[in-house]
Order: C-alpha cells, then sequence, then structure tokens
C-alpha cells in the first residue's frame, strides 16, 4: 500500500509552463509576504490581533481580504478565457488544450462564486451588521473566527490544486454524469467537491451565528421595524444560507458517497439518477443567489439614503419585498433546467414563479428611485456604484425575465447569451454593490476616507469594461454559441468575442485603478483622516461611534427609540445645542478572548481535505483526530472573557 | 444616455447582426415561433425599462447636491400613492409576459407534435464522446454527425446519450433539449425552406465539446428521397457491435452515414446506457488525468 495514496511527482503538471509559471508566483508571493512579516517582527502582532482575533471587524476585514486576492486569481481565468476564445477560431486551438482551459472555466466559476462574491458578502456583514445593530460582537464570536478560517481551508486547497494534480473540468456547477468517477477518474472534482463541503461548512455556522445575532441580540429599543435596512437583508440572507447549504453539504455528500464508496446515487446505471443532483444543486443555488444578491440590495439602500440625506423611501415595502425574496427564491430552481424536458404545465409554473421575483426587485428600484428624490445626492464613489448598478440591473433583469420564458429559454440556455446574463447581473448586484459597501465602510474600518478620484476611475473603467465585454457575449450567444467552447468553427463570432476581450483588459485597468487607490490613500491617509466617526453624514448607529471603534465597539450601549437612530440623534442634539454630555458613567466591559481555535482546526482541516482528495487515509484520520482534540481543548479552557476596565474606556472616550 | 446609446447599439447588432444565423433568424415555425415571444416580452419589458433607466438617471442628476433649485425633502419617505404605483407596474409587467410564458410553455412544449397534414420523418438521437448519431428507424438508415432533413415535414426525435449529458441545439429550427442515458427526451421541429443550419451540443460534455457540432441539411422532399436511397446503398452496417465501435470517445468525426440499422438498436442503447462498462471511455480520460 503505498503511503502517500494517489499521490506521486506526476501529480505536479512540469511540462505546463502557464501552470508552473502561475504557481511559482503564487509561492513566491505568498514566501515574500510569510517572509516580511516575520523578518519585519509583525508576526506577534499580526497573530495577536488578527489571525486568532474574535474580533467581527477584523474578521469582516478578512474576509474581504481573501475576497480581494481570490478575486485576482479568478480574473486571471477570465483573462485567459477571453484571450483563448478570442484566437481560437476557425481551426485555431488557441494557446490552451481543452483540459487547461476546461479547469479554468471550472475554477473561474467556482472562485468567483465561493471564493469571491461570499466572502465579500459574509466580510462586510460581520463588518456592519453588529455596529448597526449598536451591540458589541456577533452571538458567537468563535464559531465566526472558525467560520472564517474554515472558507479560508476551502481556498487554499482550491489553489493547492493549480499546483499539485488538476482542478474539476465539470464546469462549476459538476453535474454527473460527467463528476462521477467513470468519466472523471481524476482527482479534480475531489478538489472541488472537498474544498466546498469545508467552506460550505463555515458558511452554515455563519448562517447560524448571525440569525442568532440579529434576532436575539439588537441594542435595547431596537425593534424589527427599527432595524436598519442592510440588517434586514443580512438576515434574510442568513436565513437562506441556514436553510440552503445542508442542501449543498448533502448532495455534494452523496457525489462523494458515489465516487469514493461507490454508491449509485447520481450514476447513470444501478438506479442512479443525475437528474436528482441537478435538482438538488438549484435548490441550493437558486438561494445562493440571493443570499449574494440581497445584502448588496442593503448596501445599496444604506448608500443611497445617506447620500441623499434622505430616509430610505418606502422602508416598510423595502422589508416586505426583502422577505418576499427570500420565501419566493425556493420556489424557482427548475428554471435552470427547462430543457430537461418536464412537462409544459411544471415548466409554465417555474418560468411563472421565477417571473414573479422580478416584482419584489423591482419595488426596490423604484424605491432607491423615490429616496434619491427631493434628496441632495452627493456624487461620491459609493453612489456611482449605485447609480451604476440601477440602470445596468434592469437590463440584466430584463434578460432574466427572457430566461424565465420555457420557449425563449430553449433557445438561449447554456449559450453564451446565458452567460452575459447572470454576469449581468451579479456584476452590478453583487460585486458593484460590495465595492460601494467597501467604500462607505472603509473609513469606519481603518478611520481614513478612501481616495475619491481613484475611486471614480474605478467606477468608469468597471462600468465600461463591463458593457463592452458582456453586450458582445448576448449578440454571439443569440448567434449560437454555446458556453465553454476551447475553440469554435464560426468566424462570424470572433469579431465580438475579440471585442469581450478589450473589455475585460478595461475591467482588468478598474483592477488597478482600485488597488492604486488603497495605495494612494494609504499614503495619504493623514489627509484624509476621518476623527468624527462619521464622514458621510450618516444615519445609522455604526456611525456614532468613533471610526475605527474600539474592540467593545460602544462605550455606552446606545438606546434605540425610531430608526435611522443616530441622525435622530444628532437631529434631536441640534436642535436642542445639547450634546450629550462627556462625563459617562463607564462600566468595565466583558469581551470574547482571542482564541487560535479556528486557525488551528482549518489546519486540520486542509489536511483531512488533502489527504482525503489524494486518498492518504492515515492523513485524513490525523486531520480528523487533530480536529477533534483541538474542539475539546477549546471546551474544556477556563477563561473565555477578558474584562476592560472602565478606565480604559473612559480614555478611548476621551481621546476621541 | 450613453447607456441607452449602448442598449440601442445591442439590439440593433443583434438583429443586423444575427440576420445570417442563429436564434434571431428562424428556418422553421417553432424557431419562428420562439423568436416572436423573445421579442414581444423584450418589447413589453423595455417599455417599463428604458423610462426607469431614464428616470434614475434625470432623478440622480436633478437632485445632485450643487443643484439648488432642487427642493430639498429631507421627511420624504412614504407616499401611499407611490408605493401602489411602485408594487403594481412590476406587477402588471409580470402579469402580462407570465400569460405569455404559460401559454407558450404549452404551445411550444418540445414534446408536442406539430400539427400539420405531413406525415413526421422519425429521428432518433444519440450523444456520444464527442459526436451525434442519427438513426431514421422508419427508413433503416443512419448518419453520424449530419442530419439531413426534407424540407416542410415536420421530424420527431427521440432523444437519448451514450453517458454523459448533452443538449442537442439547432437554433434556427428550435429550441435544444437535454440528452441523457436511459432515458428519452422528445423534441420535434420543422425546416421551412432548404439549406444548411448549424446544430450542436450546448451542454458541456467533456474535453471533446467544442468539437460537437453538426450540419443539419434541409432538402426538397424528392432530393431528401434521393439521399435516402443513396445512403441505403452505401456504407457500413450499424449493429451492436458497430456501436459498441462508435462510442469510444473521438471527437471531429467526419459526417459518415450507415446503410442499415440493426432492429431495435436504439431501445439496446437504452438499456444499455443504464449498465454502461465500457473501459475504454476510462482509459480515454485518465491519460489526461493526474494518474498519469
Amino acid at each position: 500500500m503505498n503511503l502517500l495514496g494517489k499521490l506521486s511527482w506526476s501529480a505536479i503538471p512540469f511540462d505546463q509552463p502557464i501552470i508552473m509559471g502561475a504557481s511559482a508566483l503564487m509561492v513566491l508571493g505568498i514566501a515574500v509576504v510569510l517572509g516580511g512579516v516575520v523578518l519585519k517582527g509583525y508576526w506577534p502582532y499580526l497573530w495577536r490581533e488578527w489571525l486568532t482575533s474574535v474580533d467581527h471587524k477584523h474578521i469582516g476585514v478578512m474576509y474581504l481580504v481573501l475576497a480581494f486576492l481570490m478575486l485576482l486569481r479568478g480574473f486571471s481565468d477570465a483573462i485567459m478565457m477571453r484571450g483563448q476564445q478570442a484566437v481560437a477560431a476557425g481551426g485555431a486551438q488557441g494557446y490552451l488544450p481543452p483540459e487547461h482551459f476546461d479547469q479554468i472555466f471550472s475554477a473561474h466559476g467556482t472562485i468567483m462564486i465561493f471564493f469571491v462574491a461570499m466572502p465579500l458578502v459574509i466580510g462586510l456583514m460581520n463588518f456592519a451588521v453588529p455596529l448597526q445593530l449598536g451591540i458589541r460582537d456577533v452571538a458567537f464570536p468563535t464559531l465566526n473566527s472558525v467560520s472564517l478560517w474554515l472558507t479560508a481551508s476551502g481556498i487554499l486547497l482550491t489553489n493547492i490544486s493549480l499546483a499539485v494534480g488538476e482542478f474539476a473540468k465539470t464546469g462549476w456547477v459538476a453535474y454527473p454524469p460527467l463528476s462521477e468517477l467513470q468519466f472523471s477518474p481524476g482527482v479534480g472534482v475531489d478538489y472541488y467537491l472537498w474544498a466546498l463541503q469545508i467552506s460550505g461548512l463555515g458558511t452554515l455556522l455563519t448562517g447560524i451565528n448571525f440569525v442568532t445575532t440579529i434576532l436575539k441580540t439588537r441594542a435595547p429599543g431596537m425593534g424589527y421595524m427599527r432595524m436598519p435596512v442592510f440588517c434586514w437583508t443580512a438576515l434574510a440572507s442568513n436565513l437562506l444560507i441556514v436553510a440552503a447549504f445542508p442542501v449543498m453539504t448533502a448532495t455534494f455528500a452523496m457525489l462523494l458517497l458515489d465516487r469514493y464508496l461507490g454508491f449509485h446515487f447520481f450514476t447513470v446505471d444501478a438506479g442512479g439518477n443525475p437528474m436528482m443532483y441537478v435538482n438538488l444543486f438549484w435548490v441550493w443555488g437558486h438561494p445562493e443567489v440571493y443570499i449574494l444578491v440581497l445584502p448588496a440590495f442593503g448596501i445599496f439602500s444604506e448608500v443611497t439614503a445617506t447620500f441623499s440625506g434622505k430616509p430610505l423611501f418606502g422602508y416598510r415595502s423595502m422589508v416586505g419585498a426583502t422577505m418576499a425574496i427570500c420565501v419566493l427564491s425556493y420556489t424557482v430552481w427548475l428554471h435552470h433546467f427547462f430543457t430537461m424536458g418536464a412537462s409544459a404545465s411544471v415548466n409554465a409554473f417555474f418560468g411563472v414563479t421565477s417571473m414573479i421575483i422580478a416584482v419584489p426587485t423591482g419595488v426596490k428600484i423604484f424605491n432607491w428611485l423615490f429616496t434619491m428624490y427631493g434628496g441632495r445626492v452627493r456624487f461620491t464613489a459609493p453612489i456611482l456604484w449605485t447609480i451604476g448598478f440601477m440602470v445596468t440591473f434592469v437590463l440584466g433583469g430584463l434578460t432574466g425575465v427572457l430566461l424565465a420564458l420555457p420557449p425563449v429559454d430553449f433557445q438561449v440556455h447554456n449559450s453564451l447569451f446565458l452567460v452575459a446574463h447572470f454576469h449581468h447581473v451579479i456584476i452590478p448586484g453583487v460585486v458593484f454593490g460590495a465595492f460601494a459597501g467597501y467604500a462607505y465602510w472603509f473609513p469606519k474600518a481603518f478611520g481614513f476616507k478612501l481616495d475619491e478620484r481613484w475611486g471614480r476611475r474605478s467606477f468608469w473603467c468597471w462600468f465600461i469594461g463591463f458593457h463592452l465585454a458582456f453586450m458582445p457575449i448576448y449578440v454571439v450567444g443569440l448567434k449560437g454559441m454555446t458556453r465553454r467552447m476551447q475553440h469554435y468553427d464560426n468566424l462570424d463570432w470572433q469579431p465580438w468575442l475579440l471585442v469581450a476581450a478589450v473589455g475585460t483588459v478595461v475591467i482588468l485597468a478598474g483592477i488597478v485603478c482600485q488597488i492604486v487607490q488603497l495605495a494612494v490613500s494609504i499614503r495619504n491617509r493623514e489627509q484624509y483622516r476621518d476623527l468624527t466617526g462619521d464622514p458621510w453624514n450618516g444615519r445609522t448607529l455604526e456611525w456614532s461611534t468613533a471610526s475605527p471603534p474600539p474592540s467593545w465597539n460602544f462605550s455606552l450601549l446606545p438606546r434605540v427609540g425610531e430608526r435611522d437612530a443616530y441622525w435622530h440623534a444628532k437631529q434631536r442634539a441640534r436642535a436642542t445645542q445639547n450634546y450629550p454630555a462627556s462625563v459617562e458613567e463607564y462600566e468595565p466591559i466583558e469581551m470574547p478572548r482571542n482564541s487560535a481555535i479556528g486557525f488551528v482546526t482549518a489546519f486540520f482541516a486542509v489536511v483531512t481535505g488533502f489527504a482525503l482528495i489524494w486518498h492518504i487515509w492515515w492523513m485524513a484520520a490525523l486531520g480528523v483526530f487533530g480536529a477533534f482534540v483541538t474542539l475539546l481543548v477549546f471546551a474544556f479552557r477556563e477563561e473565555e472573557e477578558v474584562e476592560i476596565p472602565a478606565e480604559q474606556i473612559a480614555r478611548f472616550d476621551q481621546a476621541h | 444616455m450613453r447607456y441607452r446609446v449602448l442598449a440601442g447599439a445591442l439590439i440593433g447588432a443583434a438583429t443586423l447582426g444575427g440576420c445570417s444565423e442563429g436564434v434571431l433568424d428562424p428556418k422553421g415555425p417553432i424557431a419562428a415561433a420562439e423568436r416572436l415571444i423573445l421579442f414581444n416580452s423584450t418589447g413589453i419589458m423595455l417599455a417599463i425599462v428604458i423610462p426607469t433607466i431614464l428616470a434614475t438617471l434625470g432623478v440622480a442628476f436633478w437632485f445632485r447636491s450643487s443643484n439648488r433649485r432642487a427642493r430639498y425633502m429631507p421627511d420624504f419617505e412614504y407616499s401611499g400613492r407611490l408605493e401602489i404605483l411602485v408594487w403594481s407596474i412590476p406587477i402588471m409587467t409580470v402579469l402580462l409576459v407570465g400569460g405569455v410564458a404559460w401559454v407558450g410553455s404549452h404551445d411550444l412544449d418540445p414534446r408536442k407534435p406539430i400539427s400539420t397534414a405531413v406525415d413526421p420523418v422519425r429521428v432518433q438521437v444519440v450523444s456520444l464522446d464527442w459526436k451525434w448519431l442519427f438513426i431514421y428507424p422508419n427508413h433503416g438508415i443512419a448518419s453520424v454527425n449530419k442530419l439531413t432533413v426534407p424540407v416542410g415535414t415536420p421530424v420527431s426525435f427521440e432523444l437519448t446519450s451514450s453517458g454523459v449529458m448533452n443538449s442537442f441545439w439547432v437554433p434556427q429550427l428550435a429550441g435544444q433539449i437535454y440528452t441523457m442515458a436511459g432515458m428519452v427526451t422528445r423534441l420535434h421541429l420543422q425546416a421551412d425552406h432548404p439549406g444548411t443550419y448549424r446544430g450542436s451540443s450546448a451542454n458541456y460534455s467533456g474535453a471533446g465539446f467544442a468539437d460537437m457540432h453538426f450540419d443539419v441539411e434541409a432538402l426538397p422532399a424528392e432530393s431528401f428521397a434521393q439521399w435516402v436511397d443513396a445512403t441505403r446503398s452505401a456504407g457500413p452496417l450499424l449493429d451492436a457491435q458497430a456501436y459498441a465501435e462508435l462510442t469510444k470517445p473521438s471527437s471531429a468525426v467526419a459526417p459518415f452515414t450507415y446503410r442499415s440499422v440493426a432492429a431495435d438498436l436504439f431501445n439496446g442503447i437504452l438499456i444499455s446506457g443504464i449498465s454502461p462498462s465500457d473501459p475504454s471511455r476510462l482509459t480515454h480520460q485518465t491519460s489526461q488525468g493526474a494518474e498519469k
């Protein structure tokens, strides 16, 4: 028996210069960063303040760092695909052979959904929700750290697959029978499955954590109808996570049983049924869309209200629309496979339910419009992302309703029209939303604003680049080009794909602008410093504390008497000229103690995942045992909280 | 405004550029009906979407903070009348388009035969790694990677797969339908004009997927009859053994025909699809995997 299972030197593709170059670059990058950290003596700080932190703000920032790094990885995949399709026309094969191209589009989809969009959204929720609720942390701070590091484990496994072995060549949906052992005997699908099982567990724990936080631990006086809309959308999103992610975990578990133990859930023989997988995948997959987009809608709501200097128009409608989407998102999954041959009535039913979701979504668009109506709109980067989203998203929604029409779907499903559509909703919806949130909450997180000029440049590059990249994709889709083609015979498609490739380069310029923006802002941080804690004239409670907030968020828990609590507090103070007295009765605050459990558990999760992928059974057992022992140690720890003395709190408040 | 130009350009480009092929240039009644629904519903929605885009830009511009002529209403956060409007616009649009969806789904159900006096031609389709097999059960012939059909005659398809899921799609004639091993899906289409139309697999199925396209040649009835006779007179025989040979993975296979097809081969494929154990597929894919 081989001690290393299926693993051998041949797993590393030494003959593939692109893969080896990318892997070398990645390893070098990690080595340089780690080396720099150790040499400069930052390691203790990094370990104490970040890696073992259970502070929701730090965890949120780390999620965003992960998301931005993986955006670079996922975007390199995009550039390679666009480059390949720009040249591989007629008889040409391009520069990527099928076995490499097929991994790239599978990795692109998986990374962008699970490791960019999810961490962006979860990171922003982590950062903002407890501050908006007026509380000191989430309900289960240590669990929150475990969630983060399990997500990071999934990310690490996916990136290891670049250098050791291969990634799935099945598309990001990994439909059987193609993803079964019979047709995908390599380790690619196993990387996909274990990376998503591990990070999916982290996401589920996040969901449980945030549902509990929002339902049970709001500031005194903050009834449901006084919660900021972002908290409502976060609640809806996390309810969806709690209900949907177990479905994904169970589905992947069944596929794993098929692949590892010869079960027949989704095989074509012995009574298996691949259609079952497709159904279950989208029972998770469609709510997933709303898990991503609802918090982004929340960000747009906060941004529109703040920068218009007005309360959100139709708050109740907005809450109703959010919760309606939350429920309806479970009634539409079949629209992902109208072409599977269900009866006309089944298709029609799911077509109509899919369109019904367009109603609450449309309501939201109009409500944002009326929020700006009668306001004083300040054109900062966050509002640019918001307006860019509104005008782009309505057309993406239009093509979505077209896809919800079964007879039209038969003609455009699986074509590049479909690819254009979902980028047309996810990029403006989720990505623009996250960027708006990033620019909006950045001063709160770090105490200084982001550079406006570079922010604007980045927006215009993204906005123009998006349209250049995806409008031609609609056209070739209507011309009959299907997705996932490594090369194609039809030369008529090529000009459109060339334009799309140019669009991708423009988006790249947008990403470069964002990197420059960050560098410029850090260099000029003194100039952009936010001393007030309220740089945008905000409305919700996160702006009532210092920027950056202390680890305990609020020295005294705010008492909430109405919606937009901080706005009204400011109005009252202005009216009575009576600023809150600075002589407060401070009390010591108990805060959760830092914990390495998340980091250590994640280490064992990576070991276990890697071992299972390569069939190294002893190592898998070791990994599981290690994780178990870690949890035991955690369960028996004696001190779980630290007390922050009242004097320290008083000192902090006087300084700010 | 720039956006509207873009949208206009998209629609213009799609209609002009699409004239030579694809979904927007149908050559048969099914594809034409599907395009009509596409156009109608796009029109209905654009009537809402374009004003919304313009209103968004207009409101944002007029209520910019530097415009002192715009009225500031810091407490305008609710209006019952506006709320009714805000909910009713999308509801009415969806009622309209939802009606289109319901009726269209039933009219254009892929299982529904095309109602006409002409007897349909039956074709049994098998998607293989990575090519298409078309069996003409009534004529006793078969072809690979080229589908020949008579003009003005409905074609009635039964489709299945030898293993991996694919999707049979000829955009100018009808929308797609999945092919799945051990199962039969159905599709009906008709070509109204002679010509050659591009068909392909629309659902990714592995390494040879990009070459999994074929031509559909629509011939006038008498030419079709001649083609059938010519096909019967030459080419190999398709029996279980020849089929087993054909299932071995290969891509970019040049079209060819079989002069005769073993009786009930399609049903045999359906049953064998439930227990495929051809080791040749495994070795082919493993060679490209990590276990070199």
